[in-house]
C-alpha cells in the first residue's frame, strides 16, 4: 500500500520530450525606468492594501476586544484559525465589506468574517460573526456578505460552518435588513435549501443567537453550543419581560444546559470556545464527504518568473498597455500556456494552462474587443464548456470597439455572442479585474452580473460604466450641443466646472475599495497573490460537479 | 556425572541454560555463542517477546510474570534444564544466583551450577558467618554485631555499644535491600522495623546485623576468580562508591587515586578471602575504604556482578567465558602475573527512574530508543529494544553503558559523549542525571564516596531551569513540521486514493494549495499562538507564517527567524533547522503531548499543553485522594474510614519494583474510604485513599453544619 501511495504521489503525465511546451513570458528588464516606476507605484498600492487590511483584521475597538477576551472568548479570527486544519490557508472574502460605507461608523469586515478553509481535510465555507464589531449585529452589508458566503457554498457545494456570536439585526437599520428577498430571512431559506441538497450546515453557538438568529442553530444539521456563553432564544430576557412579565436570566432562557438537556435545540455541549471548535472539526470528519474531482490533475509547478514582477509589468496607469501574456506567465504552472487562436483576434488572449495542477482556460484582454476577438472568445468558452475546464477571466477592458465601421461589421451581435457564452457557461468561472472594467467589456469578461463563482480585484483596478474622462467628455459634448441649440457657447471654465465633479465622482466610485465595500466583488487581492487565490478558488469550485452547458441562441 | 566438582574432573559443556532474563541473559548467551555452546533461555509470561528469548537457541516458558513463580522457581528451571538436555545452569546475578538450595539442587540433579559450591554461597550469604570466616583468615573487618539475639532491646544495646550512626542490614540481604541507617537512637526502632519488613519480603528472613557506619566511605570491590584446582587470582578493584538509594549507579575500574601498593594489598586480601573458603568461579570481595585508604571486609558476593564489564575492559578478559571454562573444570586461563591492568573503564547504569522524584523506579514502554554506536571501546549491555517494555515485575535497569579509554579523563569524556547519544523516550530515565554526575568537578577529580549524591545533590539535581528560547523555537518548529507531515498523509488519505490510485492517479486532489500548510491569509500574515509547556511554566510562542515558508517566532520580547525541515536517518527523525541563522540538527521525537529534542548541547523535553477538554480526569487525579506512585502491591494499611490524619502521616505501605513506598497523607483530613486492601494490587495512578471533602464543598457543609464546626 505504501508503494501505491508513493506512486500516486508523483503522477507524471508529461513524460515525452516532444510534448514539452515552450514557456510563456520573458525576462522583463527590471532595471528599466518604466518597470521601476510601475513597480514602485503598484507596490505603494499593495502596501496601502496591506495596511488597511491590517486594521480590519483587528476587528472592533480595543475596548470591545478586551471585553470579549475577558469573558474567555476567542476573537473571531482566532476561532477560524483553530477551526481550520493547522497551517491550512484561509481564502477570506470581502475584507473591505462596509469599508467607509456608513457615515461616521466603521464596520470592519462588515462585522462578519467569511471565507473558505479546510476543516478535517474538507473545504468548508466559514461564516463567523465578529461580536467586537457593533455586538455582531447585522448591518445591511453584513447581511449581504452572509448571503454571498452562502451563495458561494451553494454554487460550489461546500459544507457551511456558522460561528454564531451576534445580537441579530441592527435595529436602527431594520428596514434595510429585514423585509426584502435578499435580506436576513434569506439566510435561513438558504440553510434549508442547502440542507435539502445535502450541503451540510453546522452551527457553533459561541455567543448570543437572538430572535431570527436563533434559527441559525435551529435550522442547522448539527449544532454545538458553548456553555455559559452561547444563548439561543426567540426573545431575549428584556423582550420576555415586556411581553409576559416573566423574569428570567439569559442562561436559564436559552443557555447550553437548557438546549442540550431539555429543548434539544443544540446537539453538542462545549466547555469553551476551543472545545466547541474541536467538536465542529469532529462533526466535519463525520460528514463522510469526499471531494470528487472531474478534472485531470498534474503535478503543480511554480511559474518560471517571480510573481511580484507583475507590479512592474502592470503598474497603476490604466492607459499604459502591457502584454497580458507576461501576467499569465507569472500565474500558471511552469509558465506554460497552450495558446488558442494566437494569430486571430489578438486583442483577446485565450489558451489552456494549469494552476496548482488544475486545468484552466484563460481569457485575458490585450486591448479593446473587436468582432474577431469576441468570436474567438465565444469559441474558446465553448471549448472549455465542452471539455469541462474551469475558466479564468483576466479582465482589463475599456469596452468593445465603437465606430461606424464596427457597427456595420456587427460588433453588437458578435459582442452578444460572447456575452451569451459567458452567461450560459456552466463551468466554474473566476474573474480577476486586473485593470479597467468598463461598459460592455465588463459583461463579456464575466463581470459580477455574470455570476462568476469568484470575482477579485487588484488594488489598481477601476470599475465603472465608462472611464471618468470619457463620461465627463460625453457630458460636456451634450452640454455644448444644448448650448449651441440656444445659440450660446460653453466656455472652457464652464466646461471644466461641469467635468470636475463627474471626474471626482467616477474616480471615487470606480475605486476597488468602493466596490469591495459594497460586495461588488469578493475581495481586493495583492497581484502577487493571484496565483494562490486562483488555486484556492479553483480547488473550492471543484467540490461541485461540473454541469453540462447548453448555450442560448447565438445571433449569426 | 556425580564427580563434576572433583579436582580432576573435566566436563564438556555443550549446552547451557541461563536462569535469568534481561541484559545478563543476553550477555551470557553472547559468550556461549562465541564458545560454540548452545544457549537455553527461560522466560516468564511478561517476557515472551523479549530480547533474551530471541537471542537464545531455545527458550522455554516457566510461568507467570511474578518472579516467585517463574525466575525464582527452582523446580521449573531444573525441569527445563532436563528437558532441554542442558549440562550447566548459569544463574546470572540476582534471582537464584546466590541461592544455596538451588546450587545444592543442581548438584543433586547432576547439573553444573555455574558458581561456587553451595556451602560457600551459604557461608558468604550470612554476613555474620562471612565476617567470622574472614576475621579468622586475617582479612580486616569492621566493628559490628552479627549475633543470634534479635530482640529489639538487645539490638538497641548493641547499637549503643558500636555507636551511632549505625547501619542495620538484613543478614541475608544484598543490593541495598533490607538495609537502613539509624542516625540516632531515636530513629533506631523505626529503621529496624523497616529493615525487617523489607528483609522478610525479599529474603523470607528478618534477621538483621548491625554495623558501624563509616562516614563518607568508598565502596571498593575486588574481582576474584578461583578454579577447582585450588588456584585463585584477583582482577583488580572496581570503585562503586557513587550510589543512590544504596544502589550502584556508576562504576569504574581501576579505583581512582588508588596507588599500586594499595591495589596489590586489596587484591591479596581478596585472594586470601577467596582461598579461605576454597572459592570457585567468579566472586567479588567488597571492602569499605575510608579516606586514608584503610579498607575493611564487608561481604563477598558469590556471583558475577552487574558491573563486571569494567573489569573486563581493563583486563581484556571475558569473565563469562572464564566462568564457563572453570565450571567445566578447566584451570584459570591466566595466572596472576599474566593479568595486566590497561587503561580505565566506566560503567553507567541507565535506569527507568525519576531522579527528580527521589529516583522513583519507573516502568513503561521504550517508545524511542537510540544508542551510541557500539564498538571495541563502547559497550552497550542491554536486554531491551525500542518498543519493548520496562516491566513493573523486574528490575528497572534499561542498559549498562560501558566505555574504555587509555586513562580516566579520556574515558570520562567518552562516557559523557556516549550518554548524549543515548536517547530514550516514553518513560523517565536517569540519563541526564548520569550526565551531570559524570560532569561534576568532584567526580572528574575522582573524589568519590558513598555519600557523593546526597552531598552534591544540589549540583546534580538542579531545579529545572527555563529552556533556552532558541530551543523552544526548535520545539515549535518541530511541531509545525510534524503537522505538515500529518497534513500530507491526510490529503492522500482523504481524497480517495485507495480506490483510484492505480487506474486514475490524476484524480487525486493532492496539489490543492489548501493542503499546503502554508498558513496563508489574504493581505496579512497568519500569526498563530502556540503554547508550550516548559516544566511548570507555560510559554507563549507567537508564530508568524512568512510567505517564503519560514517562520518568525516571538517569545516574550524576542523574535527569532526560524526555518527548517525534517529529515530521516535510520530510524530517527532529525530537525534540520536554523534559528536566527544558527544551524543545528537535533534529534526530534514527538510523542502525544511531549516534544523531545536531543543534541550534544543537551536534551530538552517540552510539553504541549493538553486542551482542557482532552485531559481526562484520571491523570489529574481525584481531588482529595492519594494516588499509587506506581503499580504495586499494598503491603500495609494503617488507616480506616473515619480516621483523622495529619499531613505527612503514613497511610499505607506499598511494595513496587521490589521497593517499599510509603504513602503519606497529602493533607489534614478525614479518611472517607480506603480503596485497597492489604495484599491487593494497585495500578499506577490508581486512587488509594479517598478523603472526606471539606470546606471546598459548600453544599455538604450547608447540609452538615455540625461537621463544619467539628473541623474548627
Amino acid at each position: 500500500r505504501a508503494l501505491l501511495l508513493g506512486r500516486a504521489a508523483a503522477p507524471r503525465l508529461r513524460s515525452y520530450h516532444g510534448d514539452a511546451v515552450a514557456a510563456l513570458g520573458s525576462h522583463v528588464d527590471t532595471g528599466s525606468e518604466l518597470y521601476q516606476e510601475n513597480y514602485e507605484r503598484m507596490k505603494a498600492l499593495v502596501t496601502e492594501l496591506h495596511e488597511r487590511a491590517e486594521r480590519i483584521r483587528l476587528g472592533g475597538s480595543e475596548k470591545a476586544r478586551k471585553l470579549h477576551t475577558s469573558r474567555g472568548k476567542l476573537l473571531p479570527r482566532e476561532r477560524i484559525d483553530r477551526l481550520l486544519d493547522p497551517g491550512s490557508p484561509f481564502l477570506e472574502f470581502s475584507q473591505f465589506a462596509g469599508y467607509q460605507l456608513y457615515p461616521n461608523e466603521e464596520v470592519p469586515a462588515g462585522g462578519i468574517i467569511t471565507g473558505i478553509g479546510r476543516v478535517s481535510g474538507v473545504e468548508c465555507v466559514i461564516v463567523a460573526n465578529d461580536a467586537t464589531v457593533k455586538g455582531g449585529t447585522y448591518y445591511p452589508v453584513t447581511v449581504k456578505k452572509h448571503l454571498r458566503a452562502q451563495e458561494i457554498a451553494l454554487e460550489n457545494r461546500l459544507p457551511c460552518l456558522y460561528l454564531v456570536d451576534s445580537g441579530g439585526a441592527n435595529l436602527p437599520r431594520q428596514a434595510e435588513v429585514f423585509p426584502d428577498r435578499d435580506h436576513f430571512g434569506r439566510s435561513f431559506y438558504n440553510q434549508a435549501i442547502m440542507s435539502s441538497r445535502n450541503i451540510s450546515q453546522i452551527a457553533v453557538v459561541m455567543g448570543s443567537c437572538t430572535a431570527g438568529g436563533a434559527y441559525v442553530p435551529a435550522m442547522a444539521d448539527e449544532s454545538i453550543i458553548v456553555a455559559k456563553q452561547g444563548t439561543i432564544f426567540l426573545g431575549g430576557p428584556p423582550l420576555v419581560k415586556a411581553a409576559t412579565g416573566e423574569e428570567v436570566s439569559a442562561e436559564d432562557l436559552g443557555g447550553a444546559d437548557l438546549h442540550c438537556r431539555k429543548s434539544g435545540v443544540t446537539d453538542h455541549y462545549a466547555l469553551d470556545d476551543s472545545h466547541a471548535l474541536h467538536l465542529a472539526r469532529k462533526a466535519v470528519r463525520s460528514l463522510n464527504y469526499r471531494k470528487k474531482l472531474e478534472v485531470t490533475v498534474e503535478p503543480s509547478e511554480e511559474p518560471l518568473f517571480p510573481l511580484d514582477e507583475v507590479y512592474g509589468i502592470v503598474g497603476d496607469n490604466l492607459k499604459r498597455n502591457f502584454d497580458i501574456r507576461e501576467v499569465i506567465a507569472r500565474i500558471v504552472d511552469g509558465s506554460r500556456f497552450d495558446e488558442f487562436k494566437a494569430l486571430y483576434g489578438d486583442t483577446l488572449v485565450t489558451g489552456f494552462a494549469r494552476i496548482f495542477g488544475y486545468p484552466v482556460g484563460i481569457i485575458g484582454n490585450n486591448g479593446v474587443l473587436f468582432s474577431e476577438s469576441a468570436k474567438k472568445g465565444t469559441h474558446f468558452i465553448q471549448l472549455c464548456c465542452q471539455r469541462k475546464i474551469p475558466l479564468v477571466f483576466l479582465q482589463n477592458i475599456t469596452g468593445f470597439m465603437v465606430g461606424k465601421e464596427y457597427e456595420v461589421g456587427g460588433i453588437a451581435k458578435d459582442g452578444a455572442k460572447m456575452v451569451t457564452a459567458v452567461a450560459c457557461a456552466n463551468v466554474p468561472k473566476i474573474t480577476v479585474i486586473i485593470g479597467g472594467s468598463y461598459g460592455a467589456g465588463n459583461f463579456g469578461m464575466c463581470g459580477r452580473a455574470y455570476s462568476p463563482r469568484f470575482l477579485y480585484m487588484w488594488p489598481n483596478a477601476r470599475i465603472s460604466v465608462m472611464g471618468g474622462e470619457q463620461a465627463a467628455h460625453v457630458l460636456a459634448i451634450v452640454a455644448r450641443d444644448q448650448k449651441a441649440r440656444e445659440g450660446k457657447e460653453l466656455s472652457s471654465e464652464e466646461e471644466a466646472a461641469l467635468k470636475e465633479p463627474i471626474l471626482r465622482r467616477f474616480e471615487e466610485e470606480g475605486s476597488p475599495y468602493y466596490s469591495s465595500a459594497r460586495l461588488w466583488d469578493d475581495g481586493i487581492i495583492d497581484p502577487a497573490d493571484t496565483r494562490l487565490v486562483l488555486g484556492l478558488s479553483i480547488s473550492a469550485t471543484l467540490n461541485a460537479p461540473i454541469e453540462k452547458t447548453s448555450f442560448g441562441l447565438f445571433r449569426m | 556425572r556425580t564427580v563434576k566438582y572433583s579436582s580432576t574432573g573435566r566436563s564438556n559443556i555443550t549446552k547451557v541454560l541461563i536462569a535469568n532474563r534481561g541484559e545478563i541473559a543476553c550477555r551470557v548467551i553472547r559468550t556461549a555463542r562465541k564458545m560454540g555452546m548452545q544457549s537455553v533461555a527461560v522466560y516468564s509470561e511478561a517476557d515472551w517477546n523479549s530480547m533474551h528469548v530471541e537471542m537464545a537457541d531455545e527458550a522455554y516458558s516457566i510461568g507467570p510474570a511474578a518472579s516467585q513463580q517463574s525466575y525464582l522457581s527452582m523446580e521449573k528451571i531444573i525441569q527445563v534444564a532436563k528437558v532441554s538436555a542442558s549440562q550447566a545452569i548459569h544463574p546470572g546475578y540476582g534471582f537464584l544466583s546466590e541461592n544455596t538450595e538451588f546450587a545444592e539442587l543442581c548438584k543433586q540433579e547432576g547439573l553444573i551450577f555455574i558458581g561456587p559450591p553451595s556451602s560457600v554461597i551459604r557461608d558468604m550469604g550470612i554476613k555474620s558467618t562471612s565476617k567470622a570466616i574472614m576475621s579468622a583468615a586475617g582479612v580486616p573487618i569492621i566493628e559490628g554485631y552479627h549475633g543470634e539475639d534479635q530482640s529489639d532491646q538487645y539490638l538497641k544495646e548493641q547499637a549503643g555499644r558500636i555507636g551511632y550512626p549505625i547501619m542495620i542490614k538484613a543478614v541475608r540481604g544484598g543490593g541495598g535491600k533490607g538495609m537502613r541507617i539509624a542516625k540516632s537512637e531515636e530513629e533506631f526502632q523505626e529503621q529496624l522495623e523497616s529493615a525487617r519488613r523489607e528483609a522478610r519480603k525479599s529474603f523470607s528472613d528478618d534477621a538483621v546485623l548491625l554495623e558501624k557506619f563509616v562516614h563518607t566511605p568508598r565502596h571498593v570491590e575486588v574481582q576474584v576468580f578461583g578454579d577447582q584446582h585450588g588456584n585463585a587470582v584477583y582482577l583488580f578493584e572496581r570503585d562503586c562508591s557513587v550510589q543512590r538509594r544504596h544502589q550502584k549507579i556508576i562504576e569504574e575500574a581501576p579505583g581512582p587515586g588508588i596507588d599500586p601498593e594499595i591495589r596489590r594489598k586489596l587484591g591479596e586480601a581478596a585472594v586470601k578471602a577467596a582461598k579461605a573458603v576454597n572459592y570457585v568461579g567468579a566472586g567479588t570481595v567488597e571492602f569499605i575504604m575510608d579516606s586514608n585508604h584503610n579498607f575493611f571486609f564487608m561481604e563477598m558476593n558469590t556471583r558475577l556482578q552487574v558491573e563486571h564489564p569494567v573489569t573486563e575492559m581493563i583486563t581484556g578478559t571475558d569473565l563469562v567465558e572464564w566462568q564457563l571454562r572453570i565450571a567445566a573444570g578447566e584451570k584459570l586461563p591466566l595466572s596472576q602475573e599474566e593479568i595486566r591492568l590497561k587503561g580505565h573503564a566506566f560503567e553507567a547504569r541507565i535506569y527507568a527512574e525519576d531522579p527528580q522524584n527521589n529516583f522513583m523506579p519507573g516502568a513503561g514502554p521504550l517508545v524511542h530508543l537510540s544508542t551510541p554506536l557500539p564498538g571495541p571501546s563502547v559497550r552497550i549491555e542491554t536486554g531491551v529494544r525500542q518498543g519493548d517494555e520496562v516491566s513493573v515485575h523486574y528490575d528497572p535497569m534499561i542498559a549498562k553503558l560501558v566505555v574504555w579509554a587509555a586513562d580516566r579523563q579520556a574515558a570520562l569524556k567518552k562516557l559523557q559523549y556516549s550518554l548524549h547519544q543515548y536517547n530514550i523516550t516514553g518513560l523517565n530515565t536517569n540519563i541526564d542525571f548520569l550526565l551531570s554526575l559524570s560532569r561534576h568537578p568532584e567526580f572528574e577529580a575522582g573524589n568519590v564516596h558513598t555519600d557523593f549524591i546526597p552531598q552534591h545533590s544540589h549540583d546534580l539535581l538542579p531545579p529545572p531551569s527555563a529552556t533556552a528560547k532558541e530551543v523552544l523555537c526548535q520545539a515549535a518548529l518541530g511541531l509545525l513540521l510534524q503537522e505538515k507531515v500529518m497534513t500530507n498523509a491526510f490529503r492522500l488519505q482523504t481524497e480517495g486514493v485507495f480506490q483510484n490510485c492505480t487506474s486514475l492517479p490524476h484524480l487525486i486532489d493532492q496539489f490543492s494549495p489548501f493542503a499546503s500548510s502554508s498558513g496563508r491569509r489574504l493581505n496579512f500574515s497568519h500569526t498563530r499562538n502556540v503554547t508550550l509547556q516548559d516544566g511548570k511554566n507555560k510559554v507563549a510562542v507567537a508564530v508568524k507564517y512568512n510567505r517564503d515558508g519560514s517562520y518568525s517566532m516571538q517569545i516574550e520580547d524576542k523574535t527569532f527567524e526560524v526555518l527548517g525541515d525534517l529529515c530521516n536517518e535510520g530510524d530517527c527523525t532529525y530537525l534540520k533547522c536554523s534559528v536566527n541563522g544558527v544551524v543545528s540538527k537535533p534529534k526530534l521525537i514527538i510523542l502525544e503531548n511531549i516534544i523531545y529534542l536531543f543534541s550534544m548541547g543537551g536534551s530538552a523535553q517540552i510539553g504541549i499543553p493538553m486542551p482542557k477538554y482532552l485531559s481526562s480526569a484520571s491523570t489529574e487525579g481525584i481531588q482529595g485522594s492519594t494516588l499509587a506512585p506506581m503499580t504495586g502491591t499494598i503491603e500495609k494499611v494503617f488507616v480506616k474510614a473515619g480516621d483523622r490524619v495529619k499531613t505527612g502521616d503514613t497511610l499505607m505501605v506499598m511494595i513496587a519494583m521490589k521497593m517499599e513506598h510509603t504513602i503519606k497523607s497529602p493533607k489534614d483530613g478525614t479518611i472517607k474510604k480506603v480503596l485497597f486492601k492489604e495484599g491487593s494490587q494497585a495500578s499506577r495512578h490508581a486512587a488509594l485513599i479517598e478523603f472526606v471533602e471539606e470546606k471546598s464543598d459548600e453544599a455538604e457543609s450547608k447540609l452538615n453544619p455540625g461537621r463544619r464546626s467539628d473541623d474548627k
